[in-house]
């Protein structure tokens, strides 16, 4: 079992965002569905204890989520947010920082075509690049981390068709040559069906439905 | 001091003819400042007139203990100035203080220590005011900066730490434009001093009567001190504020609500 979340719940600004979610999910790929506002991008921010939930647990690989060292978990567990924000300078600069942090051997190369990048954006300054390249730069960053689970909040949003089955092979790519685990936040059941077997279905804060994947889109 | 000249109330009240001519011009222009501009006269009269008798018995006392009463009564009231001015940073009133209590204490001591000035108060109470109030509005501009900086880029910071990458240096781009912005003015002025304006230090000294070349190294030394503590006062308060916008479990603090 990758994360376990039992009766969370977290407030933010008098409006209750997460109500009493229990759920689990496995090792593999999990989406996180449901409408815009539901909670999906606090439950993935929770995940990486990016914030504490008011109420009830979280566990990651059966361990609680608090007792955890919160930077060695960010590096072990990936969270590439829904809005690319790289750091000032070229590619390589990201991914330099973001190596270093982990204490890992760069392989810029390697990580900018998983990403689904050739080896020529690494002198690119972050500047230049579209919306979609940025995007699958920070997904090139986060894997220079070398990390086991990769948490991903709506990856292809600002995407035109093309860059989005971009994004979607690399990902596929990165379940099947590295076997990482991904948890994909999106509004679109379609892509929760392109990349994931499983599913946990939001609604205004609420789980509704989550397991097998066809089962949960239901 | 040898240089000494002597100002009657007299000729303090003819120099109300430029106020009377600030008023008017604020009259005929219709600024509605007229009252600020009666208010700012009354007050600093009697705010300057005070501190002036008040030093006059620190000096006659000639104790250093008074000096340190008055210094710290200073840093009180240059933090709370400070804070009032750094809404945007939580808990803003430690960092505040801390910061000129240090810039005041190296400045000083650096000056006396460096044998630049005699430990006596007709040095540190002049002094100590000048570097405490320079210190007070850097560290409110630096503080005020450091919360815009991170409350706009929240989504960027939060993006730095999950890459697994601590507060501080999810924080340091913008401790840094802080720190800087803090810096910069007198920095800027600095440069500029002497081509484009003379320095109150230096009028002062040469309308008392004093050598122009003695005046304008007291000037020197005076604005080298300044641009230390500056510096100081913004570098401590920026380093110590950050951390009240992150958990201890390097999480960004929901502020404002």
């Amino acid at each position: 079992m990758l994360f376990e979340l039992r009766d969370v719940s977290l407030s933010r600004g008098g409006r209750r965002v997460l109500d009493a979610v229990s759920a689990e999910i496995e090792q593999g790929a999990t989406a996180i569905v449901g409408p815009s506002g539901s909670g999906k991008s606090t439950l993935l921010r929770l995940l990486d204890r990016l914030a504490d939930p008011d109420e009830g647990a979280i566990s990651y690989r059966g361990r609680p989520l608090r007792e955890l060292d919160p930077l060695a978990l960010r590096r072990e567990v990936a969270l590439v947010p829904q809005l690319p924000s790289l750091l000032p300078g070229t590619v390589e600069s990201n991914l330099v920082f973001a190596a270093g942090l982990a204490g890992e051997q760069l392989e810029a190369g390697r990580c900018l075509r998983l990403a689904g990048l050739d080896e020529g954006f690494a002198g690119r300054d972050v500047d230049e690049l579209s919306v979609g390249e940025r995007q699958r730069a920070m997904l090139a960053r986060a894997l220079t981390q070398k990390p086991c689970v990769l948490l991903l909040d709506e990856p292809t949003s600002a995407l035109d068709r093309e860059a989005r089955d971009a994004v979607e092979a690399a990902l596929l790519r990165l379940r099947e040559e590295l076997a990482i685990s991904l948890v994909v936040v999106s509004h679109d059941p379609e892509q929760a069906r392109r990349l994931a077997s499983r599913a946990v279905r939001l609604d205004r804060g609420r789980v509704t439905a989550c397991g097998a994947l066809e089962r949960a889109l239901a | 001091m040898s240089t000494s000249i002597q100002v009657s109330l007299g000729q303090v009240a003819a120099a109300l003819a430029l106020v009377a001519l600030a008023v008017a011009v604020s009259f005929w222009r219709r600024a509605d400042l007229e009252r600020d501009i009666v208010v700012a006269t009354v007050r600093s009269f009697v705010q300057l007139t005070a501190i002036g008798y008040a030093i006059e018995l620190i000096f006659e006392a000639d104790t250093i203990w008074l000096v340190l009463a008055l210094l710290s009564v200073m840093i009180g009231f240059g933090t709370l100035t400070a804070r009032s001015r750094a809404k945007k940073v939580p808990g803003a009133f430690w960092p505040l203080l801390i910061g000129l209590t240090v810039a005041a204490a190296t400045t000083l001591g650096l000056l006396v220590g460096l044998g630049i000035f005699e430990p006596t108060p007709r040095y540190l109470v002049p002094v100590g005011g000048m570097v405490i109030g320079n210190a007070m509005t850097a560290s409110a501009v630096a503080l005020n900066r450091l919360g815009d900086e991170l409350g706009e880029s929240r989504a960027a910071i939060e993006a730095t730490l999950a890459l697994g990458a601590t507060a501080r240096e999810a924080a340091a781009p913008f401790v840094r434009r802080a720190l800087r912005s803090g810096t910069i003015t007198l920095v800027d002025s600095t440069k500029t001093t002497g081509l484009i304006f003379f320095p109150g230090t230096m009028v002062g000294m040469l309308l008392a009567g004093a050598d122009p070349i003695d005046a304008v190294r007291l000037q020197l030394i005076l604005l080298y001190a300044l641009l230390g503590s500056v510096a100081t006062s913004a570098l401590v308060a920026t380093g110590l504020a950050y951390r009240n916008f992150f958990t201890p479990a390097e999480q960004l603090r929901e502020l404002g609500n």
